[in-house]
């Protein structure tokens, strides 16, 4: 049988579309997770980066933690938190922030760092406060590249939280491992093409936020 | 102490058994990923247009779980390293194709044009001045696809014990050891970044040109660049 | 009126940018600080706004010193112009030229009418108002800049090589421009260069710094060429110098002959002293010489005559130019419209010269001690 066979029975049978195990509470709640670990992960890594960038401080401190954030394996962080902790949202969402946090942290900082001097000189010549600099010169320079940071982020998180499954929580990694356990390859191949699904919309969620913030004269290049 | 060297003996494996496995599933894999990347590379940088679908097809591949495709994969290849190295082969193809283009069309247009000037043919001019030229960046997108791979071999311990060092987690949770999980996250960080040390180490031998990364002033060369980063 | 009291700028490694300097900036002028890289003169301009710190000295604006007044407030209240323009690249050019108003808290409608009046006032066309810069050339960028500094209609500009990243043709346009907008705004207009040309072609008073930030003179262009203090100064004014010069000198007073000039069907004038004819058209345009015997004898060729001046408002220097180009020798002199005025020759261009230098008691011997005006 191929992959193709797998993925259209898998959708085609009513039983998982309904109930507690079904497609729509599935995908729910694994962009429940998602969105959760990403908001915690912008909120301490986006600060953070446009800060250092727009000082052009602390780059090499920065560097440091990206490099040690991504040695991190997410799935023996998963393991190790759920031995420790036990079953909970705790063991789930520390991984996931903590492997977001590297490519938003990384990227902002560059991003900001990487602005034309230029129009931030002009504009503290204009008068401008640092924050305002910051919010209304750097920012929007250097959002392209700012999206990129998040969007890497975002789908790196939609892809890894498969892994709860694994300490059984919910997601759609539930119908990976269980497919696995119960040697169901429909399962499998089902619950992978979910991710690689959602994953494409989060994609698609980026360009869009792309078209609508980045003003014309920066996405030109 | 012991105990975080000890590894229970269904594992079959000594602590520095699993070490070398380990490295061994992690680093074959973004071997091959480079060897693959190089030539890819070069035809997105020969053929402009070619660029935007692998760039997409990349992005999409990367947007696929690795414990879907280890699973997925084993109706072909069975529960084997094979199944664990082909996904990471892949990922760092993703990460690296990027990085080397980015790098190569770095090359300052004079730089390219006096290389022609003085009679470089195509294949000594890429081999002599663009890849050189190319390394810092190439360095960047190997250390990233690295680092990656070493973290996510542990995942192979869900396919039939396939993990190396990520076994030790299975056995964590079955036998309710936690030093068990934190002997394999510690070593695995500890490989991840030593890798890393030794790659940032290699790219320093090799362009000696580059001035050392400076902590201050916009515009300084990238320590972890943007562009690796922005590939994944 | 801007005042430097004996300012200076040392950085905590020792080097020092700006050394003692004291400077008197009149209102109302364009007052242009010119020397070689590393002569201090960006950063005694980013003094006064406050950009950069003096760390000795300071720096008085209408009798106030910068230092104490609110910082933003200050920079609000003086246009500032930089290399390239630093145009923010996400804005259109209108929302460009209306930040400092916005900032003022202008309201929006009110803020965009003048961006398109300052755009205007620029040389702009207002179809380019929802333009983005890149889409811009070099030379529109920096009208675009030169507009957005102007916006709040601040009493003093200050410009940091604003010219120098674009090619020689537009650099004259937008030196121009700005002459003539300067003459319309009468602003009070700090000018680094590094160019002696654009200083001597905008600057009403000169500042020549020296490596090390130290004043080697402060004089009008025309002191300036005539005495240079030192062999500094004199070796960065270049070779021409005298020359040059010339352009400050009018070519009001040149007595321009206008019996050798013609109608192209007129009957050549018998005239001993003037050895060619300037034959012009029914509009009196120069059409070019004519040799009076050849022509009495029915040839019609003509001569090119080189390049005209203007008869009043130009310069000693465009007549010479004139009269040496000229393959006779002789200089024409057009009004306003090119109408062909009269004709000079070399040795009168010369001899205004001379008369020039002597009325000016411009003699290099009695040159004034640099930074005295």
């Amino acid at each position: 049988m191929s992959i193709f066979h797998f993925i259209s029975d898998f959708f085609s049978q009513s039983a998982h579309w309904h109930g507690y195990d079904g497609i729509p509470q599935r995908l729910w709640e694994h962009i429940q997770y998602s969105m959760l670990a990403m908001a915690v992960a912008t909120g301490v890594a986006l600060p953070v980066g446009l800060v250092t960038g727009h000082t052009g401080r602390g780059g090499n401190a920065l560097a440091l933690l990206a490099t040690a954030g991504r040695a991190l394996p997410s799935f023996g962080l998963l393991v190790l938190l759920f031995v420790i902790i036990g079953l909970g949202l705790l063991p789930v969402m520390i991984p996931l922030v903590v492997l977001a946090i590297p490519p938003i942290l990384v990227t902002t900082n560059e991003a900001v760092r990487s602005v034309d001097p230029a129009p931030v000189d002009a504009a503290r010549g204009m008068g401008m406060r640092p924050l305002r600099i910051l919010a209304q010169v750097e920012l929007p320079v250097a959002l392209p590249l700012i999206l990129s940071g998040l969007r890497s982020a975002a789908i790196q998180i939609v892809s890894t939280a498969t892994i709860a499954a694994y300490v059984s929580f919910g997601g759609l990694g539930r119908y990976i491992v269980d497919g696995l356990y119960q040697r169901d390859y429909e399962q499998v191949v089902g619950g992978a093409t979910l991710v690689a699904g959602l994953a494409l919309a989060t994609l698609g969620a980026f360009w869009l936020a792309g078209r609508l913030a980045v003003s014309p004269g920066v996405r030109h290049r | 102490m012991g105990e975080f060297f000890h590894v229970p003996s269904d594992l079959q494996h000594s602590y520095l058994g699993l070490v070398g496995w380990h490295l061994e599933e992690a680093l074959i894999p973004v071997l091959a990923g480079l060897l693959l990347a190089l030539p890819l590379a070069q035809l997105c940088v020969r053929l402009r247009w070619l660029y935007p679908p692998v760039l997409w097809v990349t992005t999409v591949l990367y947007a696929i779980p690795s414990l879907a495709f280890f699973v997925v994969l084993i109706n072909w290849t069975g529960q084997s390293e094979i199944t664990v190295m082909i996904p990471l082969t892949l990922y760092s193809l993703v990460v690296l194709v990027p990085a080397i283009v980015d790098g190569v069309r770095s090359v300052p247009e004079e730089t390219h044009a006096a290389a022609t000037a003085m009679g470089f043919g195509p294949v000594r001019r890429y081999l002599q001045v663009e890849l050189p030229i190319a390394v810092p960046a190439i360095f960047a997108g190997l250390r990233v696809a690295t680092v990656s791979s070493i973290s996510l071999v542990s995942v192979g311990a869900l396919i039939g014990n396939q993990g190396a060092l990520g076994n030790l987690l299975a056995d964590s949770m079955f036998y309710h050891r936690p030093i068990l999980a934190v002997s394999s996250v510690v070593t695995t960080a500890v490989l991840a970044m030593a890798v890393d040390a030794l790659l940032v180490l290699c790219r320093r031998l090799l362009t000696p040109w580059t001035p050392p990364a400076r902590e201050r002033g916009r515009g300084a060369p990238v320590s972890v660049p943007a562009v690796a980063e922005e590939a994944r | 009126m801007i005042r430097f009291e004996s300012v200076t700028k040392r950085y905590p490694d020792g080097t020092v940018a700006v050394d003692g300097l004291s400077l008197e900036i009149p209102d109302r002028s364009i007052t242009v600080l010119v020397g070689p890289s590393g002569c201090g003169k960006t950063t005694s301009l980013r003094m006064v706004n406050r950009m950069i710190e003096p760390s000795g000295g300071r720096i008085l604006l209408d009798g106030e010193d910068v230092q104490q007044q609110p910082v933003h407030t200050l920079r609000r209240s003086m246009g500032y112009v930089i290399q390239h323009a630093g145009l923010f690249p996400h804005r259109t050019v209108a929302d460009n030229i209306a930040t400092v108003p916005r900032l003022l808290g202008w309201d929006r409608r009110r803020a965009r009418s003048r961006a398109l009046e300052l755009m205007e006032r620029v040389g702009l066309d207002t179809a380019l108002a929802r333009r983005y810069p890149y889409q811009l050339s070099g030379g529109q960028q920096q009208r675009v800049g030169v507009a957005r500094a102007l916006a709040a209609d601040p009493p003093v500009l200050l410009m940091d090589e604003p010219f120098s990243a674009v090619d020689p043709i537009v650099r004259k346009g937008l030196q121009e421009e700005l002459l003539r907008i300067q003459q319309e705004l009468g602003k009070t207009i700090v000018f680094v260069t590094h160019d002696i040309d654009e200083a001597i072609r905008l600057g009403d008073m000169i500042a020549v710094l020296r490596t090390g930030g130290r004043l080697a003179q402060y004089a009008p262009p025309d002191r300036l060429l005539s005495a240079p203090a030192d062999a500094f100064v004199e070796d960065f004014l270049g070779a021409d110098r005298g020359i040059r010069r010339l352009s400050f000198f009018t070519s009001g007073g040149l007595e321009l002959s206008s019996a050798p000039v013609v109608g192209e069907d007129d009957a050549p004038p018998d005239l001993p002293t003037a050895p060619y004819l300037l034959v012009v058209d029914g509009d009196r345009r120069p059409l070019g010489w004519a040799d009076p015997k050849r022509r009495a004898a029915g040839d019609r060729t003509l001569i090119p005559y080189g390049r005209s001046f203007p008869a009043e408002r130009g310069s000693l220097r465009e007549a010479l130019d004139s009269a040496v180009l000229s393959p006779t020798g002789w200089a024409v002199a057009v009004d306003g419209d090119g109408r062909a005025v009269g004709v000079v020759s070399q040795e009168a261009v010369a001899a205004a010269i001379r008369a020039a230098h002597a009325g000016q008691g411009g003699a290099p011997e009695d040159a004034e001690p640099a930074g005295v005006r």
